[in-house]
């Protein structure tokens, strides 16, 4: 039997411009705006589109004139890409978008509404995604002796990523050494400001075709492995790494553990294999976890690994490339999610501007993370499957 | 060096202000209790597992009753973060939420007072003291057992 997603291929990526605020647009208008754009990019027009998946799905379909058309709203991100191929693999779709968008949403006097659900046993004490992660954090700097100087050195090497991409929110804005970043005022201890991501505009698409489109698509990325986990919805009890929910299983502080041996599984590959690892990066900590977690070092061997260098530019895994959710832009809802894999696509089409990895094989992207209890794996690859 | 941690204050309950909480029938035993001054947490009637929500399942044996239980109140710190920066301008800085291990089993999320940031400790013995959030809601919150 062939690989699941053999007849499935990447055909085009979108960003839009990110920035602080995008004055005019609201979500969905910038999530079309984009779909626009990652059509162009794959040669595409609307017509060919047979299915819309993720936010604005149904919207898609009504402005771009689709009707009859496939659609699956859904705020999720890699699954939605998932989800997404199925369409194709299974026949009732030959071309998919997915897309995401986030515009009009954010206040300048209370954090963004999606770091602060309302639920009544968390409101009250003042939980939001900082103090949600740094919960977590502190049972990996307290188990393992993990350190802020460890968290702050994965946050320099992702901002630095952004501080040299013309794309990015914050170009030009490093760069940061780990001082600098430890420099910056506390959010929720042990984060610093510079620890976290930050918040904007923006919207991004990806589109899926079948491979007898793709046929003659030299640029054409492929799936080779998706997984993901989840400990039950994100910020509503209390964050603990030691909470399972299966008895024998990895506790939820090592979420995306099954997503990424299922991943990797689908492909027939391990983390050795992986060229460049586009990992979530809500908060420095994640990175060092995530490492961790996904097997690229063992328990406990995530700080030191950054402190090695090794996720840098040049390193044996040079992470989130383009500045990620902390420099690039962090939308909110999906975007920021799909972005992991728009950039891991154009790693491997060798398409970056800057911190491409030379070579580039094999990508791993994520989303997700510890304080929300979720995490999901995409691994792409430059050859069919 | 803008380390707000050199000359921190004591950590203390929150003024009214902060956006308060909205019970749920679900949890309304839990509120109840905290307007009482008792802590009073859900369990599963069938198998008495803990429970970090009051469930339709129980995680533990798919039972599907709920009984309530009066907690002593009294636990280990399990985790914590203190917030300098809030989501809402309500809360007033630093406050530091918290992960509890209480003694009889439950892992509770709340905010520890009554001492300086500087002195939480992993496994630090705290108890449970309550403090009105606004004219209907009460919250527990957790403070170091003086010995």
């Amino acid at each position: 039997m062939g690989h699941p997603f053999r007849d499935v291929a990447i055909v085009g990526v979108h960003n839009t411009r990110q920035a602080r605020r995008l004055p005019g647009h609201d979500s969905s208008s910038i999530a079309l705006q984009a779909e626009l754009g990652a059509l162009a990019d794959a040669g595409l027009a609307p017509g060919d589109v047979d299915g819309v998946v993720g936010q604005a799905a149904a919207d898609a379909v009504l402005e771009l004139g689709l009707g009859p058309c496939t659609r699956r709203p859904s705020n999720l991100g890699i699954p939605s890409i998932v989800d997404g191929a199925a369409l194709v693999t299974t026949g009732q779709c030959r071309v998919v978008v997915v897309l995401a968008g986030g515009a009009g949403l954010l206040r300048d006097t209370v954090a963004a509404p999606w770091t602060t659900p309302p639920n009544e046993l968390v409101a009250g004490f003042g939980l939001f995604t900082a103090a949600e992660f740094a919960l977590m954090a502190r049972r990996h700097m307290l188990t393992f002796g993990t350190t802020e100087h460890q968290l702050a050195s994965a946050a320099a090497v992702v901002r630095n990523n952004g501080d040299v991409n013309p794309e990015a929110l914050y170009c030009g804005r490093g760069p940061f050494s780990a001082d600098d970043i430890l420099a910056s005022p506390l959010v929720a201890d042990p984060f610093h400001l510079l620890d976290c991501a930050t918040t904007s505009e923006g919207g991004c698409a990806l589109v899926l075709a079948h491979a007898e489109i793709a046929r003659d698509d030299a640029r054409a990325v492929w799936i080779w492995g998706c997984g993901s986990d989840s400990y039950g919805p994100a910020y509503t009890v209390a964050p603990v790494w030691d909470f399972s929910g299966r008895p024998g299983a990895r506790s939820a502080g090592w979420v995306g553990t099954r997503a990424a041996r299922a991943s990797f599984s689908m492909a027939g590959l391990g983390p050795a294999d992986v060229d460049v690892a586009e990992l979530y990066d809500p908060f420095s900590f994640e990175i060092i976890r995530q490492l961790e977690a996904f097997g690229f070092c063992g328990p406990g061997e995530g700080g030191p690994m950054v402190e090695s260098g090794a996720i840098g530019p040049g390193g044996s895994l040079p992470v989130t490339t383009d500045g990620g959710t902390m420099s690039f832009s962090h939308p909110g809802v999906a975007a920021q999610q799909f972005q992991r894999v728009v950039r891991g696509v154009q790693q491997l089409r060798r398409e970056c501007a800057t911190a491409q990895v030379t070579g580039a094989e094999v990508a791993l992207c994520s989303n997700g993370g510890s304080g929300a209890l979720f995490t999901d794996v995409l691994l792409l690859g430059k050859e069919r499957p | 060096m803008s380390d707000a941690r050199a000359a921190s204050p004591l950590l203390t309950p929150q003024a009214p202000g902060f956006p308060v909480p909205h019970p749920s029938a679900r949890s309304q035993p839990f509120w109840d209790g905290c307007r009482e001054g008792c802590l009073v947490l859900p369990r599963c009637a069938a198998c008495s597992a803990p429970a970090l929500r009051a469930f339709a399942v129980c995680a533990e044996c798919n039972g599907t009753e709920v009984v309530w239980e009066e907690s002593a109140g009294r636990g280990t710190l399990y985790s914590w973060t203190v917030v300098w920066r809030p989501p809402h301008p309500g809360f007033a800085v630093p406050y530091a939420p918290a992960v509890v291990a209480l003694d009889e089993g439950w892992c509770f999320l709340s905010a520890v007072v009554g001492c300086a940031p500087e002195d939480l400790r992993e496994n630090m013995a705290l108890q449970v003291e309550f403090h009105p959030a606004s004219d209907s809601v009460t919250l527990p919150y957790f403070a170091p057992v003086s010995n």
